[in-house]
């Protein structure tokens, strides 16, 4: 790692993408304590990164979740509920229901040697659900698993927002991070090159090309109502909206002043072409 | 808490290694070939020899089965827990409870107590089998025989394990599975050539040899700790006759079961230390 600099407040769904090796996981060992970094200072939900009391408000699925196979999956979450101080009583409740809620209610009894992965991978965010965390931390959590455990995962992640906790995923699958995450930063060589929202008003934000005539000076001075950034090339206009809902309302302002209008054209980058832009092509290998 | 915790679990998870079973299955078919091997040495008697020396012709057989438990349990032992913390590193295991809220120290120490439970029940098993086939085999013509000081042998046999087990909790903390069980058997390797050293040296007077066996003890007391087991369960006109394998020429001082003491404390300790402040 280099120069990571990073916030994530609580209630967001954090997204942490960069190529392979860079640096992903090992920051998130850092905040959990996992491994020590040789400088820099990390705080975690207000105590220093690896503070064992603190845990307590934690939840982690490590990339490949394994546990001892000899266990059963109700043991296991009793065991780890244990772990975390919860009393047998409240873990007779809470066992069930979440295994009801990662769909192993069948699997209750089976010994974690009969698990496929996409199982293990179920029984692992069980597990870093248990104690109603306040900061889940998520790696690569739908490595594993088929679109219906995808849609589990992201269904838990958006329950999880909505309880208030934030989540911090490392994901390199650029389709679930859109869909799930509040904000994203990019990292390369352990290094965070930028953070970008994906929801509010910064995400809703999109560039606006248009193809027309008969623009007059005072037309485009209007519309700055709505727009801001205008620049005209020749019949081609392009400029910034806070968000699609006000097109409507532009291309009706436009006609009733007498604009011929050939072409609108919004401009909202997809998160893949934003990775490929911030971190490059060559993979940062 | 959370050191009760993990010793219960590790306990099970040791319990369920075959190795165990495997030493358990090599401890059954050994106490069947002692006590067969024991039964005709009972049974072929002179009807009117010397009760006593009988006694102790019984009991020199009893230390030669004590001395192959003491071997069992040493090689089950490392074998059970030399890949415990190298493995579970290199599987990730150990991640998922290690960021629970529960100390590097007390995950480890709980580990250690799951393992130490194992061994203390394999080593009542196996020396308290061994004792108890002697006894019953020797009730009937020779009044039944027993070790000499029975707990304190026990205990230094268990002693010499969990120094074992604290060195390979030690090495595991740092190595890889192999590299751990090569170098616990071997400074256990050390510790056996010296013992015998130190015993021909003693029989032979040779002051020197003795200090290389003493030597070899210092760098490694696991032996030691057995000889003087030994010393302290045989018959002390056993150990006058110099009637067993196990001279009594040259015994292991108080100092030497203390030092084997502090040696554990100190692989214990430093287990820990390491295991606490390395990346997991």
């Amino acid at each position: 790692m280099r120069s990571l600099t990073l916030e994530v407040p609580r209630g967001e769904v954090f997204g942490f993408l960069g190529p392979n090796g860079a640096g992903k996981t090992t920051s998130m060992r850092m905040l959990l304590g996992l491994a020590a970094p040789s400088d820099g200072r990390a705080r975690v939900l207000g105590r220093p990164a690896g503070d064992v009391a603190i845990r307590r408000k934690i939840g982690f699925l490590p990339e490949h979740f394994s546990f001892y196979d000899w266990l059963t999956a109700t043991e296991l979450l009793r065991f780890h509920g244990r772990l975390y101080g919860m009393s047998p009583a409240h873990l007779r409740q809470r066992a069930p229901a979440l295994l009801e809620l990662v769909g192993l209610t069948d699997h209750a009894d089976k010994h974690l040697r009969h698990f496929s992965k996409g199982m293990l991978q179920r029984i692992g965010l069980a597990q870093a659900l248990l104690n109603d965390p306040e900061l889940i931390f998520l790696d690569e959590p739908t490595s594993g698993l088929d679109p219906v455990g995808r849609r589990l995962v992201r269904d838990v992640i958006k329950a999880q927002r909505e309880r208030g906790a934030a989540v911090f995923l490392n994901s390199h699958l650029l389709s679930e991070v859109e869909i799930t995450c509040d904000r994203v930063a990019f990292i390369k060589h352990g290094e965070v090159l930028e953070t970008r929202e994906l929801r509010g008003a910064e995400a809703e934000s999109m560039r606006v090309s248009i193809r027309a005539r008969k623009l007059s000076a005072e037309t485009i001075t209007g519309l700055s109502l709505w727009a801001s950034s205008l620049r005209l090339e020749g019949e081609r206009l392009s400029f910034t909206v806070t968000g699609a809902e006000v097109l409507p309302e532009i291309l009706r302002f436009l006609v009733g002043r007498g604009v011929d209008v050939f072409e609108v054209t919004p401009q909202r980058t997809s998160l893949e072409e934003m990775f490929l832009q911030i971190v490059g092509t060559d993979g940062g290998l | 808490m959370g050191t009760w915790i993990m010793a219960g679990v590790t306990f099970r998870e040791a319990a369920r290694k075959k190795v165990l079973w495997m030493a358990l299955a090599a401890g059954v078919a050994f106490l069947g070939l002692f006590a067969t091997g024991l039964y005709f040495q009972v049974k072929d008697l002179k009807p009117h020899s010397n009760l006593i020396l009988d006694r102790q012709g019984v009991g020199a057989m009893l230390m030669v089965g004590l001395y192959a438990v003491d071997l069992l349990a040493v090689i089950m032992t490392v074998l059970t827990s030399v890949d415990t913390l190298s493995g579970e590193l290199a599987s990730g295991t150990i991640q998922a409870v290690a960021t629970k809220p529960i100390s590097r120290w007390e995950l480890l120490l709980g580990k250690w107590l799951g393992f130490v439970g194992m061994v203390t029940v394999y080593i009542a098993l196996m020396v308290g089998g061994t004792t108890a086939v002697t006894y019953l085999l020797s009730l009937h013509s020779l009044g039944g025989v027993l070790p000499h000081h029975f707990l304190r042998g026990a205990g230094l046999i268990w002693l010499e394990c969990i120094l074992m087990l604290s060195l390979t909790f030690r090495m595991g903390a740092s190595f890889s599975t192999l590299t751990n069980g090569v170098v616990a058997l071997g400074l256990h390797g050390i510790a056996f050539i010296g013992g015998w050293i130190e015993q021909f040296a003693a029989f032979t007077n040779s002051p020197r040899a003795l200090n290389v066996g003493i030597t070899a003890s210092l760098i490694m007391p696991s032996e030691a700790m057995w000889r003087r087991a030994a010393f302290e369960m045989q018959s002390p006109l056993l150990n006058a006759l110099g009637f067993s394998p196990f001279s009594a020429a040259s015994v292991p001082s108080n100092f030497m079961v203390l030092y084997a003491c502090l040696y554990m404390a100190l692989a214990l300790a430093l287990a820990l230390r390491r295991f606490s402040q390395r990346d997991l």
